[in-house]
């Protein structure tokens, strides 16, 4: 099958310049690459169905009939990115609310494990071993077993 | 045999409410189950002693041909009727060992109950995969019931350490159970063990593994150390799990395989060696215990030991002696547990150096204890006696049955020595619970119910009993030991053998027994001084080092991987992509067929495109660059237009202008500028990484577009979808008939995040302060065109009046979009779409007010509307007995109309345009009316921020 020579450039450009703004830590920006990448993903459909032709509607007249199934996929993927979007400015907004600023952070959780792990640590939720709490068992056996002070 | 195990879970999962209403007078209640089962059994167990054993099989999961299969057979039976007898008595003694009110026990009561029905379903289990789980399920409730009271640190770590000693060996075991399926070709434990594999290295590996599990469970060496953390449980725990049921599941698996494997290389060098090692480690440190408890528990650990080595040996004398072992210890050990039990609840201590006088002080629970802990230490006319003179016998002659002198004598020092340190520790017990003490003050038990000391007292009376009856029981039992080639004696059950090398034996086990016990302060002394100078392999400090090392590991290895940092993440995935499957790329990399374009349309707009999409990346301004990206969707729509795609190009439209608005909602409240970033090295890695990225996914669609040989499938689609979907709308009937799985899953995306933007903006606390409940509110000017109060300067009468001229239209026409998207462009996508402008419109004009207005409905109402209708409209076909999402065609004749064509899928259609309604609703009330609140929450009281952190 020959390949859209336009269509595969709108792609390849339109991802790169989403992949390059969904590097950045503002969450616009990379809300932002995010559409851009979703709209050229849509296009890269549009090469994977093959040629253009009349619209996938019975009855209509015409040569030969555009593949239905990827604008079935296609047109799912939109309302999806409309979806994820639109969750992702209410992130913005919220991380705004709360920071100030819409920059994704470091994670402080992953940070403190970092740490963790350059001091040679265990994780704080470990259970350390210690002797005290082993079973009571007696090494005091000198003596017999009948020690009264026991009893405070 | 099924449902009596089922009937316990049932039991199990009253037990909460029962002990509601009884309080701790619901134990005997639940008592009755397992008291019921011990009943039903006495006829099957009859039965299978002789030679005719029961079956059941219920299918379970018939495609994987899991069943579940049980059987009673002569070991089978005898483990299912202690399991459920002692699992009975110990029921009815936590009447009285828990203190009435307990807020604990309503937990305890379901899982003690569980466990019951789960040691029964191990022991019946006729299945490996059957068997394993019951295994696994004994293990979860041990964990819980150990950790009982989690409050104390000690008792956590208890439960922890048995839960995974136990299941490493579980897995092991597993791993083993699957080979010996995979290898007999039969899942069934009868069947395996009735045409054992020829020997090989495989079937060797399979059961060790499956040894792994027996030993961990069976608290051998080195696992032995989970046993006397386990007594952190309340006590009716440890004399029913520690003592008669749980442990004894590994001494069962043992006893199930050894006819079969017995001879099996590095069967009888694991078992009788590391049980022996495991009776005499456990034998010594019991003479060192304080607490007459963990005395018990190391004397269980011992007593394991001794049983694994003796069902382990392989020989008809030795596997009727460890059965019978087997029965004894299960009486004895039960009763003694429930004995300190009642000593702790009445004496407030379990310390052998402050317990004095109990011997006048509770003469009954002394005469019980004596008995059981003179069946422990094989004193004449006990149980433990009979047993363990038939276990010596065996022994004496285990040389002879195997051929193998040295090895038989050596095994027969080993247990002999066990057994004189049992008989020192028994003492032991005896003298520390019961004794006087010179110095301790005699103790004063609190009057306890005559019930409490009942239930010891009649286990330990069983104990004298089987003793006397050997003859009757020798007859029970052999039918099991029949499995093994006769062996050089005949072995039975009796107080009198003659003058017998087995009964000098036990004289020697007892007199050196006791020499022990007399002389234990020189014992002791000498015990601590090997102990104090020659360093000593320690099983729990290794595992703790290896608990240490997982752990550490754990934290090197995430702190390396998991940076925390966004932009590093992705950096490695999208790397990973262009370095793999663009390495691929390259390779297949052949002069590619092209052509510049379908038309001329795609030109001009691609080329708008690739411009705008370049520009977005400069822009500073965060609009600037939200309008930008825009344009490369309202250039989408134009290719999709120009490539046949009306639907397509539709929805791009109306989405679009959506997303526009949205960002614009929440931009309002951002700055106008992106933060400053310097021309550093990380801008020019990202645009790097962006680059080849595009180039990689450029060259994908080329590769991909120029492999393709085969035509699509949906060239068969244009006839079924008019035949079968009743529609001309080829994509439309996709999205509702064809491909309507993905749909329904999209619907649900949509209803996350969309309750997912309404959880951001009203926190909970924003809640309850303040009424989030759309209502309809009466403007008090009935001149207004619309509800607005919007500032005069920012409101448009012009906007107000075009808004409510049109907002009707184009609900209508949404409708219509909906409605005939079957046939034409459109459909439930497109028409909620519309609808969600609609909305938004009067939003924009009029404010929240307004909003409020137009849609006096909660979005996640019609957000779960929706998702509702659409997966109704999947199962109805089902209850007419078609398939899920099916559609019909109906044609109902309307008078004056005409004719009703109706697809059925117009339901589901209806479904999805009320799904993407609520989520335009909750976005607009939330980017919208809720950024409005905050906005004016910041205005009203501006030095507090009203953010909840």
């Amino acid at each position: 099958m020959s390949a859209n020579l336009m269509l595969i450039a709108v792609v390849g450009v339109m991802v790169g310049c989403g992949t390059t703004l969904i590097l950045e830590r503002s969450l616009t920006r990379i809300l932002v690459g995010f559409v851009l990448i979703g709209n050229g993903l849509n296009i890269l459909f549009l090469v994977a169905s093959g040629p253009a032709g009349v619209a996938p509607i019975l009855g209509q007249s015409g040569e030969r009939m555009a593949d239905p199934l990827p604008q079935a996929m296609a047109l799912t993927a939109i309302v999806i990115t409309l979806g994820t979007t639109a969750f992702g400015l209410a992130l913005a907004y919220r991380a705004w609310q709360l920071t100030g600023t819409d920059d994704v952070q470091d994670d402080l959780e992953d940070d403190l494990i970092r740490r963790r792990a350059e001091r040679d640590l265990v994780s704080a939720t470990f259970d350390e071993a210690d002797d005290t709490e082993l079973p009571d068992e007696d090494y005091e056996g000198d003596e017999d077993v009948t020690t009264p002070e026991v009893r405070a | 045999m099924v449902l009596l195990v089922a009937l316990h879970f049932l039991a199990a999962a009253v037990a909460p409410a029962l002990v509601r209403v009884l309080d701790r007078k619901a134990f005997p209640v639940l008592a009755l189950v397992p008291a019921a089962s011990f009943v039903w059994l006495l006829g099957p167990v009859a039965q299978a002693t002789r030679g005719e054993p029961t079956t059941e099989q219920w299918t379970w999961i018939a495609t994987l041909g899991l069943h579940v299969d049980m059987t009673i057979t002569t070991l089978s039976g005898v483990l299912a009727l202690l399991v459920t007898g002692v699992g009975a008595l110990v029921l009815v003694y936590c009447t009285w060992y828990f203190r009435p009110h307990d807020t604990e026990i309503w937990r305890f009561s379901g899982v003690l109950t569980g466990f019951a029905g789960s040691m029964l379903g191990l022991v019946l289990a006729d299945n490996v995969y059957l068997l394993y789980i019951f295994w696994e399920l004994t293990t979860i409730l041990s964990f819980l019931l150990i950790g009982h009271n989690p409050e104390r640190r000690a008792n956590r770590r208890a439960a922890v350490n048995a839960l995974i000693v136990t299941t490493f060996g579980g897995l092991a075991m597993l791993v083993g159970l699957i080979g010996l399926h995979l290898i007999t070709g039969t899942a069934r434990l009868s069947e395996i063990l009735a045409a054992p594999p020829d020997p090989g290295p495989a079937v060797t590996a399979a059961v060790m593994l499956v040894l792994v599990g027996a030993i961990s469970k069976s608290a051998l060496v080195p696992f032995h150390f989970w046993l006397p953390g386990a007594m952190a449980a309340p006590t009716p725990v440890s004399a029913y799990l520690h003592a008669a049921a749980m442990v004894k599941a590994g001494v069962y698996l043992v006893a199930l395989l050894a006819p079969a494997f017995a001879d099996t290389p590095g069967w009888r060098p694991v078992l009788v060696g590391f049980g022996i090692m495991t009776m005499l480690i456990g034998g010594l440190r019991a003479l060192r215990q304080y607490d007459v408890k963990l005395l018990l528990a190391y004397g269980t650990v011992s007593q394991l030991g001794f049983l694994v080595a003796v069902t382990g040996a392989g020989t008809r004398s030795a596997a009727f002696a460890g059965l019978a072992l087997l029965c004894a210890h299960a009486l004895f050990k039960s009763a003694l547990f429930l004995v300190v039990g009642v000593i702790d609840r009445s004496v407030g201590t379990r310390d052998l150096r402050e317990l004095s006088g109990m011997r006048r002080a509770a003469p009954g629970l002394f005469a019980a204890s004596t008995i059981a802990a003179s069946s422990m230490a094989g004193l004449p006319i006990f149980f433990g006696f009979t047993a363990k003179e038939a276990a010596l016998a065996a022994f004496v002659d285990l040389g002879e049955d195997l051929g193998h002198r040295a090895w038989g004598t050596a095994a027969l020092v080993g247990i002999v020595l066990g057994s004189m340190l049992t008989v020192a520790y028994s003492a032991r017990f005896l003298w520390g619970a019961f004794a006087d003490k010179p110095g301790a003050e005699p103790c004063h038990p609190r009057e306890f119910s005559v019930g409490f000391p009942t239930v010891p007292a009649a286990l330990a009376s069983l104990s004298l009993i089987a003793g006397l009856a050997g003859p009757f029981l020798t007859e029970r039992l052999a039918p099991y030991a029949e499995q093994f080639p006769p062996g050089a004696h005949t072995p039975s059950l009796a107080l009198w053998h003659g003058l017998t090398p087995a009964l000098g034996l036990s004289a020697v086990c007892i007199v050196l027994g006791l020499a022990l016990f007399v002389w234990r302060r020189p014992v002791a002394a000498t015990q601590h001084a090997i102990v104090d100078r020659v360093p000593m392999p320690d099983a729990e400090r290794a595992y703790q080092a290896i608990m240490r090392g997982v752990d550490r590991l754990a934290v090197e290895v995430t702190g390396r991987t998991q940076r925390g940092s966004l932009p590093v993440y992705l950096g490695i995935i999208l790397i990973t992509l262009v370095a793999v499957p663009g390495a691929a790329l390259l390779r297949a990399w052949e002069p590619p067929d092209a052509h510049l374009s379908d038309n001329r349309l795609q030109v001009v707009a691609g080329v708008v495109m690739i411009v705008a999409a370049v520009m977005t990346v400069r822009s500073r301004r965060r609009l600037r660059a939200v309008l930008l990206v825009g344009v490369t969707g309202y250039c989408t729509a134009i290719m999709f237009v120009a490539h046949g795609a009306p639907d397509l190009a539709l929805t791009q439209v109306l989405v679009e202008t959506f997303l526009l608005v949205t960002f614009v909602l929440v931009l309002r409240r951002l700055p106008p500028f992106f933060s400053d970033r310097p021309f550093n090295i990380a801008r020019w890695w990202r645009v790097g990484l962006g680059t080849v990225t595009g180039l990689a996914v450029a060259g994908f669609a080329f590769i991909a577009t120029n492999a393709r040989s085969h035509g699509p499938i949906s060239q068969g689609w244009p006839d079924p979808a008019y035949e079968y979907g009743g529609g001309k709308n080829i994509v439309n009937v996709a999205l509702v008939d064809i491909r309507a799985w993905d749909t329904i899953g999209e619907l649900s995306v949509l209803v996350v995040a969309a309750t997912g933007i309404a959880s951001l903006i009203f926190l909970i606390t924003d809640r309850s302060v303040r009424p989030v409940r759309p209502r309809r509110i009466v403007t008090p000017d009935s001149n207004a065109w619309l509800a607005a109060n919007l500032h005069d300067q920012r409101r448009s009468i012009v906007f107000e009046i075009v808004t409510r001229l049109i907002f009707h239209t184009v609900v209508v026409f949404s409708v219509y979009l909906m409605l005939s998207g079957h046939n034409t462009p459109g459909g439930g996508f497109a028409g909620g779409l519309v609808a969600g402008l609609a909305l938004m419109i009067r939003y924009l004009a009029g404010g929240r007010e307004e909003l409020d207005n137009a849609a006096p409905v909660d979005a996640g109402v019609v957000l779960g509307l929706g998702l509702a209708t659409a997966a109704m409209s999947g199962l109805l076909p089902t209850l007419l007995g078609g398939g899920v999402l099916q559609s019909a065609i109906v044609d109902i004749p309307l008078p004056l109309v005409g004719e009703l064509h109706l697809v059925t899928s117009v339901f589901f259609d209806i479904g999805v345009y009320l799904v993407v309604v609520g989520l335009a609703l909750d976005v607009l009330r939330s980017l919208g009316n809720g950024i409005d609140a905050h906005i004016e929450d910041e205005g009203s009281n501006e030095p507090t921020s009203e953010v909840t952190p």
